[in-house]
């Protein structure tokens, strides 16, 4: 694939490094001379100087032969004009946004990004994943599904502990499909398997049924 | 009329100024309290430090129930941006956003933003007097 990357700062720069080991064609677009010609020096010829958010920057790229742009500077607004930029004037089939206030995922989504990655709520998800406080974590989003995989982990005051699935009062929006238990193979569970203290049990499920899958399972 | 001004430069205070004479409520948001001394010293409109590009600001700023918001700090992409917060989630009914780069004006235009680009205009003015 041609993926052409906007933004040659740490997350390019790593980003432009695993695409290229990966075998792809890239281009990274970086405005500061300095960190242009850093990465040519250590990447190979794969940096233009320029403003990503030029159209003719952007064609002098050839983001029209583009299969993908992926806008990773530290600016959300410059991220969202490259990717409009790319969209509807290059029609890019695909763009990839960094956003740095989670709120705009939103909102960029229905200005035609396809994808925003928030740096800031990966973290949130592990460190909530780290705090034992907090039973349920987040592990995937289903794009464009309306679904996300959690993880729900059973202590020994989980509401569901000793019961079988069947007997649960899950939400219609829910479904469990695996069950991590210590030292043992991942079980997926049929309807008598029964929960136990430890279980790591992963679900899929609608995000509005995320409160009653939790209440079920934990009785929180 | 209601009407949030985005960027409290030249152009911004100045508009401000103007506004609030004709009897128009205006905030004017600046993400530096220091740009605001370029209002008029009769501005009798709002001022709040923030920034546009952030909902909670706008909010604060009282977009919700307002009818023109504008965009003209020095950034093209923040003003794009803001302007497009204002339009589509908060759904202003009058959006105007300054872009300097003609050929982002002339694509935001196509996008349904109500873009003005001060390069075209001045060059415009330029040629003609050279041509006078």
């Amino acid at each position: 694939m041609y993926i052409i990357i906007i933004g040659g700062g740490r997350v390019g720069y790593y980003l432009s490094k695993a695409l290229l080991s990966e075998g792809h064609e890239i281009l990274v677009i970086e405005k500061t001379p300095g960190i242009c010609e850093a990465i040519n020096d250590e990447l190979g010829t794969v940096c233009l100087r320029g403003d990503g958010c030029e159209v003719s920057t952007l064609a002098e790229a050839g983001v029209g032969r583009a299969d993908m742009l992926v806008a990773v500077t530290a600016d959300d607004e410059d991220n969202l004009v490259a990717c409009q930029l790319a969209k509807h004037k290059f029609k890019v089939p695909r763009t990839i946004a960094r956003i740095g206030n989670p709120k705009n995922g939103e909102l960029f989504k229905k200005l035609g990004i396809d994808v925003t990655i928030s740096s800031t709520n990966i973290i949130l998800e592990h460190i909530t994943e780290e705090v034992p406080t907090h039973s349920m974590t987040h592990l995937m989003e289903i794009r464009d599904r309306g679904l996300e995989i959690v993880e729900v982990r059973m202590s020994a005051n989980s509401a569901s502990v000793g019961k079988a699935v069947k007997d649960l009062s899950l939400p219609s929006g829910s479904m469990l499909f695996l069950i991590v238990r210590k030292a043992q193979k991942p079980i997926v569970p049929t309807p008598t398997t029964i929960l136990m203290v430890g279980d790591q049990v992963i679900a899929v499920t609608a995000p509005e049924s995320e409160q009653a899958l939790r209440t079920a399972l934990r009785g929180e | 009329m209601k009407v949030v001004i985005m960027g409290c430069g030249r152009v911004g205070a100045r508009l401000a100024g103007q506004l609030d004479a004709s009897g128009h409520s205006v905030t004017v948001l600046d993400v530096d309290s220091y740009s605001f001394r370029r209002l008029p010293p009769g501005y009798k409109g709002k001022t709040l430090v923030g920034n546009g590009i952030d909902m909670e600001s706008l909010k604060k700023a009282g977009i919700e129930s307002g009818e023109v918001f504008v965009a003209v700090t020095q950034g093209d992409n923040r003003n794009i941006m803001a302007a497009q917060i204002a339009k589509h989630i908060f759904n202003v009914p009058k959006v105007i956003c300054r872009i300097y780069d003609p050929l982002r004006q002339e694509l935001y235009q196509t996008l349904g933003l109500e873009a003005i680009s001060p390069t075209t205009i001045f060059t415009d003015v330029l040629k003609k007097r050279v041509e006078s």
